[in-house]
């Protein structure tokens, strides 16, 4: 067995690295795939809280790289899905703890157990960010419908292109429905437009994110969620699957209405 | 879409800037790079051929995430040529 690593990342940091590296990896498990997800981020660990598995931790990345555990060892695995695991980051070091070789090293000998590796990146371009891309065979962008979110994207995806890890894929998260109806807000085809790259997800703004994280379930686990449907859709087009993109109106309005009349349970 | 009714408000002034900023990222030229770049172009072109420096436009096109930069230069028309120098 070969597995894929996917790196996901952004440039500019809180677009929601973590809770897309969460869910999708939860969302490939749930499709019974074999999933790691790892924690890239030394010194700033959060993809273990997301996932409600911070009390679990015994050893992390850095004691795999430095040899004070074997790697099996570091990998938590996540009882709610049959095969989801955790490599968490180190919390008392720092970027330089690792290389962008460490992490190839890693991510080789996990591709020989798993179908999928996705890295949750630092934000920034620096150190830490050339770990994260460094064993990805696939790289996912996510921005925010903002013009921070987008700039920064615009320069991580030509850094991808330079390290010749590209075509990177975007996810636009956190789409505000009713700012894009009333023209407050840059729409997914804007966004689109001035980056350029193929898109692999649109994550409508859902309050269910922070509810999830406040409890450590992955929002993906949950239903009922326009979010967790929507990074569900990921895992299934990562994981090779051809499902159409979910078209947002807000369900107030008058052409939220009309679709819902249209389409019902549409999505 | 039916119908965008508030289309022309903040977003789209925010995909106006960036379009710009993008370019100027992506292709690490400031702004005030072009104007030097668009003197130095007319500078050189018109030792050879006269040019109407007024019309001359120089602009950083996108094509899909390439860049590419375009020149229209008119020349002078030949019943109002003038000799430099």
């Amino acid at each position: 067995m070969t597995g894929k690593v996917i790196t996901i990342t952004s440039g500019k940091g809180g677009v929601g690295k973590t809770t897309a590296t969460a869910n999708i990896s939860a969302g490939l498990a749930a499709l019974n795939h074999k999933v790691v997800c790892i924690d890239a981020d030394i010194g700033l660990r959060n993809l273990d809280v997301i996932l409600g598995l911070e009390n679990r931790i015994v050893y992390d990345l850095v004691d795999v790289v430095e040899g004070r555990c074997k790697l099996r060892q570091a990998m938590i695995r996540d009882k709610r899905l049959p095969e989801l695991y955790l490599i968490p980051a180190a919390q008392t070091r720092d970027k330089s703890a690792l290389s962008p070789s460490d992490m190839i090293k890693v991510a080789n000998e996990l591709k020989k157990e798993m179908d999928y590796i996705v890295i949750d990146s630092p934000a920034g371009i620096e150190r830490g960010f050339r770990n994260a891309i460094a064993p990805a065979d696939e790289v996912v962008i996510i921005t925010n419908p903002e013009v921070s979110a987008v700039r920064d994207a615009d320069r991580i995806i030509g850094l991808v292109e330079a390290e010749e890890k590209g075509p990177a894929k975007l996810i636009i998260n956190r789409i505000n429905v009713d700012m894009v109806e009333s023209g407050d807000m840059l729409d997914s085809e804007d966004v689109l437009e001035l980056l350029a790259i193929k898109l692999i997800g649109l994550v409508p703004e859902d309050q269910n994110v922070i509810v999830s994280s406040n409890r450590g379930v992955p929002i993906v686990m949950e239903n009922n969620s326009k979010a967790g449907k929507a990074f569900q859709n990921i895992a299934k087009r990562i994981a090779g699957e051809n499902v159409p993109f979910m078209e947002f109106n807000s369900d107030s309005g008058f052409l939220g209405k009309i679709s819902k009349m249209i389409r019902p349970g549409g999505n | 879409m039916v119908g965008h009714p508030g289309k022309r408000n903040s977003a789209s002034a925010a995909k106006d800037r960036l379009k710009l900023v993008l370019i100027h990222d992506r292709t690490n030229l400031p702004p005030g790079v072009m104007d030097d770049l668009r003197d130095e172009l007319i500078e050189v072109i018109s030792r050879h051929i006269d040019v109407d420096r007024d019309q001359v436009s120089i602009e950083i096109a996108q094509d899909g995430r390439d860049s590419r930069l375009l020149a229209d230069i008119p020349l002078q028309s030949s019943g109002t040529r003038r000799r430099h120098r």
